[in-house]
């Protein structure tokens, strides 16, 4: 079995807060899905433990106090001013994708965009790469739009269409990713940064504390969640830091020597 | 290896289909058969015609959303996988492999080898479910399972839900998946309350959408991508009985969880 870099590894998610609830009134976001628990860990199966924590655990505590909030029948309506803006970016994009008289299927798109990923934020990554990378995907997004070819009927049962809409997102979260990847000069968990990591001349490795190759983490700048707030397509996101404040138990380093 | 395929296109439902015969490009032997079905659509495309209509999600024989007859065998040659843990290297260099959709009157076709399963999501949605206080989960320890239900309950629960069964059952019965999900929730103290309830509205619902009778001819479990066995359905006709016998419940179907 072939694993590659799927939404899964992306190891982020949306941000909620402590009740799993996002930004958006009323939605929660559970497992995998939000950015609370594997950020920077991917220990085996984490991910379905959080999704068991989340569904069995926190939401059946948390979401009652959302609800006895909320009265029935004054739930959001189509006709709300969001929605028809949804709706209306939706439809614009599916006739400009049909419209659309380029010579690349989605699919090519797809593979050329895991490529560029798979080389510069695969699973080592440095600054030369994923900078290459950020000149490499606004590029690939530029050129999605100008040349993609999606065919079959807009109102028929189309994936080559679906498909494009799901390619235009993935550009979108690669870039994100890059950049995360980018400006956290550290390794940590799954995020192993090529630059940061143990010589055989450290302090540390010298004193046996370390083993040489072993991730190094800088808990002095980068201890905290890099929530990601979209500007825009192609605008910078806004980075908003939440710091990491352990209590009881105190932050560790793991190391598989 | 290249192979030539003999596939069903058919625009919709109300459009007659026939088969269509495309010959591959090179293959891999290590590539599954969707891919190969990827790597012909991505072909179509760039000569201008529409690709094949095909349905597929997770790739990993675990969301049950792939199907496809292939050789008029339901998720192909192999027993105990589905179409998408269907390798390549199954077939011989120069087949000639006639690919259909599920075929039977309650799994509509939507377009080529796309069927529409939602009578299965009805046949749930009449009972598949229990009844549980909201609230945090029970200690794991405080509702003792036996260990031979809680394996059968397992083996049950490993249903996917994809209609192989139906496709594979000269009468189209879906008698193997409505079973698979009494079973798995009759098994269980947690099923216990509705279990008469539920066996009598999900094989009514069963009936309802128009699936045939079962004449125990075993087609069903032979071609089942997870090996449900006949056996289900010898309990699910008991509880089924007893439903009769305990008369007449309200059915639980359509007021919803």
């Amino acid at each position: 079995m072939r694993i590659y870099p799927a939404v899964h590894y992306t190891m982020g998610g949306l941000w909620v807060d402590y009740n799993l609830m996002s930004n958006v009134s009323g939605l929660f976001v559970m497992g995998e899905a939000n950015f609370s628990d594997h950020g920077a860990n991917r220990l085996g199966a984490s991910a379905l433990m959080q999704g068991l924590a989340d569904g069995y655990f926190v939401i059946p505590a948390t979401i009652a106090g959302y609800l006895a909030t909320q009265s029935p029948g004054k739930r959001p309506k189509t006709d709300h001013a969001s929605f028809v803006q949804a709706e209306e970016n939706i439809r614009n994009m599916q006739k400009l994708f049909m419209n659309s008289k380029g010579k690349r299927t989605p699919a090519s798109f797809h593979k050329e965009l895991g490529k560029i990923m798979w080389d510069y934020c695969g699973m080592a990554r440095n600054k030369a790469g994923l900078e290459k990378a950020l000149q490499l995907l606004p590029a690939l997004r530029e050129e999605f739009w100008q040349n993609i070819n999606v065919m079959g009927q807009e109102m028929d049962w189309n994936q080559s269409l679906e498909q494009a809409g799901r390619v235009a997102d993935f550009i979108e979260l690669g870039e994100l990713l890059c950049l995360d990847a980018l400006k956290r000069e550290e390794s940590c968990g799954g995020h192993f940064r090529e630059e940061y990591q143990y010589t055989p001349d450290d302090e540390e490795t010298k004193k046996g504390l370390v083993n040489p190759g072993d991730v190094k983490r800088r808990d002095d700048e980068f201890a905290h969640v890099s929530a990601w707030e979209f500007a825009g397509v192609g605008k910078q996101p806004i980075l908003n830091k939440e710091p990491l404040i352990y209590e009881e138990v105190h932050m560790s380093t793991r190391s598989y020597k | 290896m290249k192979v030539t395929l003999k596939v069903w296109r058919q625009k919709n439902k109300s459009t007659p289909g026939e088969f269509k015969a495309y010959q591959t490009p090179e293959l891999n032997g290590n590539m599954s058969f969707l891919e190969m079905l990827d790597v012909v659509n991505e072909g179509l495309a760039n000569k201008g015609e529409e690709p094949i209509a095909f349905d597929h999600d997770c790739r990993e024989g675990i969301c049950g959303t792939c199907s496809l007859v292939i050789d008029g065998k339901p998720h192909g040659p192999h027993q105990g996988i589905a179409t998408c843990q269907t390798y390549m290297r199954s077939f011989e260099d120069g087949d000639e492999i006639y690919v259909e959709p599920f075929r039977a009157a309650p799994f509509e076709i939507i377009k080529d080898l796309v069927c529409d399963r939602k009578s299965f999501d009805r046949i749930q949605q009449a009972g598949g479910f229990i009844t549980v206080r909201t609230g945090a989960a029970p200690d794991a320890n405080s509702i003792p399972v036996p260990k031979d239900n809680s394996d059968l309950a397992m083996d049950a629960a490993q249903c996917i839900g994809c209609g192989a069964c139906v496709a594979a059952c000269k009468n189209a019965s879906a008698m193997l998946f409505v079973a698979a999900k009494v079973s798995h929730l009759g098994l269980l103290p947690q099923g216990q309350p509705e279990r008469f309830k539920r066996v009598k509205a999900m094989v009514d619902q069963m009936d309802k959408e128009g699936f045939g009778s079962c004449s125990v001819t075993g087609s069903c479990e032979a071609v089942c991508p997870k090996s449900i066995t006949l056996d289900f359905i010898a309990m699910m006709n008991r509880d089924y009985a007893v439903a009769l016998l305990k008369g007449d419940p309200k059915p639980i179907a359509g007021g919803g969880a």
